[in-house]
């Protein structure tokens, strides 16, 4: 056993530090956020840093590295609070092309996501879906040799700055069914995608995206037709296992910010930090953050073994925990102060708390767990 | 004992129920749902409670009241709650309102109660301090005493909506070199005066609903001041406890409770069968529900105490405590319940005149700003750590 980052994954974590520290700190990331193309500039850093790269093959301009790659740039990234779609272009987009991409197409898509020309955003939940992958009723019909897309994706993060969207549809079977479902990776471009978008609560963005008889080409496809289902599921753990570590960061986070807050602030003629109740509270802060951490890191390193599902549920089953209890400590410890939008903290609690909605909350995960459980009984 | 409504109380029931069904103003109820409420909307109905003679039930008959009793004051909020409107804002009625008319002079609340009462004159409070949050006693805003006037000087924060005051009511020290808690006056604040300055604080949810109040060398005549000078502390303390048995909100949860069970039944589960077929999320309804029934059975039974004559004690604190831990649950619940559609952000949306139309559920629009919003309860009023430590103090006597 050994619990040690390699040396080129302690450097990604302070590249990314380094940058964080001088381009990304609450105030120059807030006047990105106010900016129309803000992003852009912060979108080419992140390729030149090499984080897009990071994860990819060599063969397709990519660095090798793995999923513990991509937890490095996550946990840095929860910490930074990087509103950028890396999860949406890196662990989805180019993780369903490594997948079940054709060579043809992971040489066309892979280096240009390397290289930071190419954004992807996961078109995948559905109005009524909520967190339930089979759940599509958005359609592919076949036509000729290509398809006819129909029907109209919801809270699609990173759908504003994404060119190209890998989008789930039925080409076969019913709402509900595993079989018949498939992917499609298409120009955002093609005629008959329209978009709505809009901020989200954590300074993100997001679309609903409508499509009215797109006309697909077979090259849009992406694996075997009908057969999507898998893939998906095994896009959406590695992209939870992502979230949880930049979870980890915004856990971490909250809780140092609160932990110099209660240094500092007095009242009855001390800091506050010296009541007992407040160091209780920050012990069990701490607690639940590094169960956090364990639980993150778990599910990371299981990503490529047969026990994947469980573990990347049972993290995000300890991350939905942390959120709240961590989350809601560091505003309650940080009194009045900590319900205004000019204080940090408040901002980490936000993301946290979406991460938990993202991909299927606490409630979700632990149904599934127990589910797997009970099947391999 | 008996819990029933006798026959008279069933007919108080239905007469405020018709009441608030045809006088609520209608528009109100929809810019609520727009967040989008402006400073004539949060008094529409105060202004019509108190030509009505409504706006102020608890107070005692002489000054306003209704003299309604324990029960019928129990009617009233739960019928308000059930039509969801918006009552008037506790600032005067309940804070400023019973100060004056249990520690002012004659001239006094003859000069401020009718304008707290017509909801003509908005309150409000400069309690908090940067410097003096849970240890209030702590304020430095310092009030000097020349001639017929003190000039006062200070910040006070999180002066909620006082974007819109008239008149605030202040804690300003008035003696340096005693007991801190024995150095501090009430005074009453013309909010137009010169000197006073109110910047708005910016919440989470992107609201703006609190201020940082400035006071730079603001002139108050002497005859604003309620109680003696330096007995400031005693209508403070007063005053919390009074802030306190209002805040545990059971008959809006109770309201919340009905509409998170109509968003449940509206989500689907990740099965397809309605959320509110969901064990899980039943189970956490459920919880919550017998959460509520026990603080409503306590908070009638500190009412019933308080009819007897004892008055609002160090029980309001459990009230505080309870109610705001059940009212951040529900956000929390409802936030869950809608699922992905918590995400988006639409602060004040659709705005007037555009053809917009709204993403996901309207429920939905006000979920997660609410949840993040609604952590301040459980720190407003005295936090609940404060809290605790009054009823070990006071109740447990540790």
């Amino acid at each position: 056993m050994n619990f040690d980052f390699s040396e080129e994954q302690n450097l990604i974590r302070d590249s990314i530090a380094k940058w964080a520290a001088a381009e990304y700190d609450f105030d120059k990331r807030r006047a990105a956020l106010k900016a129309p193309d803000g992003w852009r500039k912060n979108w080419a850093t992140i390729a030149e840093l090499g984080l897009l790269a990071a994860p990819l093959p060599e063969a397709h301009g990519g660095l090798g590295g793995g999923p513990l790659d991509v937890f490095v740039v996550m946990e840095e990234v929860g910490k930074a609070l990087v509103v950028e779609p890396y999860v949406q272009t890196v662990v989805l987009g180019a993780g369903a092309l490594k997948l079940a991409g054709s060579e043809a197409q992971q040489s066309e898509h892979l280096p240009a996501i390397a290289s930071g020309e190419r954004i992807v955003a996961f078109a995948q939940a559905e109005p009524k879906s909520r967190w339930a992958l089979n759940d599509v009723s958005t359609t592919a019909k076949k036509d000729g040799a290509g398809y006819v897309l129909n029907g109209q994706k919801s809270v699609v993060i990173g759908g504003p700055q994404a060119d190209h969207l890998l989008v789930s549809a039925r080409t076969g079977g019913a709402e509900r069914d595993a079989k018949g479902i498939s992917l499609f990776l298409i120009p955002k471009s093609l005629s008959g995608v329209s978009t709505r978008d809009y901020p989200t609560v954590d300074d993100f963005s997001a679309s609903e995206i409508y499509f009215e008889n797109v006309a697909l080409g077979r090259e849009h496809l992406i694996g075997a037709e009908g057969e999507a289902l898998s893939t998906i599921e095994q896009i959406v753990d590695e992209a939870n296992a992502a979230l949880c570590a930049e979870a980890v960061g915004t856990l971490r986070l909250q809780h140092s910010l609160t932990l110099e807050y209660t240094r500092t602030r007095k009242q009855f003629g001390r800091a506050i930090g010296e009541f007992q109740v407040i160091q209780h509270r920050l012990v069990d802060m701490f607690m639940e953050v590094e169960q956090s951490m364990s639980m993150a890191l778990l599910a990371t390193l299981k990503l490529d073994t047969p026990e994947r599902a469980k573990h990347v549920s049972a993290a995000k089953v300890q991350i939905g925990k942390a959120v709240r209890f961590v989350g809601q400590s560091a505003i309650q410890l940080h009194g009045g102060m900590g319900v205004t939008d000019e204080m940090r903290v408040g901002h980490y609690f936000k993301r946290a708390t979406m991460i938990d909605a993202q991909f299927g909350n606490a409630d979700h995960h632990l149904k599934r767990y127990m589910a797997l459980s009970r099947q391999a009984a | 004992m008996n819990l029933d409504f006798s026959p008279e109380e069933l007919a108080f029931r239905d007469e405020v129920r018709a009441f608030i069904k045809d006088n609520y103003p209608a528009g109100v109820r929809e810019k609520i749902n727009r967040d989008a409420l402006a400073k004539e909307d949060y008094l529409a109905w105060h202004k019509i409670l108190g030509k009505k003679g409504w706006s102020a039930p608890a107070w005692p008959k002489e000054y306003g009241g209704t003299g309604w009793t324990a029960t019928q004051r129990y009617i009233w909020l739960e019928e308000n709650a059930r039509g969801e409107t918006i009552p008037p804002l506790p600032f005067g009625v309940s804070m400023v309102g019973p100060v004056i008319y249990t520690f002012g002079t004659p001239e006094q609340k003859q000069r401020f109660l009718p304008g707290i009462l017509s909801g003509d004159v908005w309150w409000c409070q400069g309690y908090s301090e940067p410097g003096a949050g849970s240890d209030l006693a702590s304020l430095k805003t310092r009030a000097v005493r020349e001639g017929d006037h003190y000039i006062v000087n200070g910040q006070k924060t999180w002066t909620t909506l006082a974007q819109f005051a008239d008149w605030g009511f202040f804690l300003v020290r008035t003696d340096p070199n005693v007991k801190q808690q024995e150095g501090i006056s009430f005074l009453l604040i013309d909010m137009k005066s010169p000197g006073v300055t109110v910047k708005p604080i910016i919440m989470l949810d992107g609201g703006h609903e609190v201020n940082d109040v400035f006071l730079d060398n603001v002139k108050v005549p002497v005859e604003n001041r309620i109680y003696e000078e330096n007995k400031g502390w005693t209508c403070a303390k007063f005053l919390l406890a009074h802030e306190r048995s209002g805040i545990a909100g059971v008959a809006r949860s109770k309201r919340q409770v009905e509409k998170l069970k109509a968003i449940a039944k509206a989500e689907r589960a990740d099965d397809g069968r309605p959320l509110i077929e969901d064990e899980d999320f039943t189970r956490k309804i459920a919880e919550l529900e017998i959460d509520l029934s026990a603080l409503e059975m306590t908070e009638l039974r500190v009412l019933a105490n308080e009819q007897a004559g004892k008055g609002p004690g160090v029980e309001s604190s459990l009230l505080k405590i309870k109610g705001t831990e059940i009212q951040q649950r529900l956000t929390e619940l409802t936030m869950e319940a809608v699922g992905n559609y918590a995400a988006p952000y639409f602060r004040g949306f659709p705005a007037q005149g555009t053809n917009d139309f709204p993403i996901g559920p309207d429920y939905a629009h006000q979920a997660a700003p609410t949840y993040f919003n609604w952590r301040k309860a459980s720190i407003y009023g005295g936090s609940n750590e404060i809290q605790r430590n009054i009823i070990a103090k006071m109740v447990l006597g540790l």
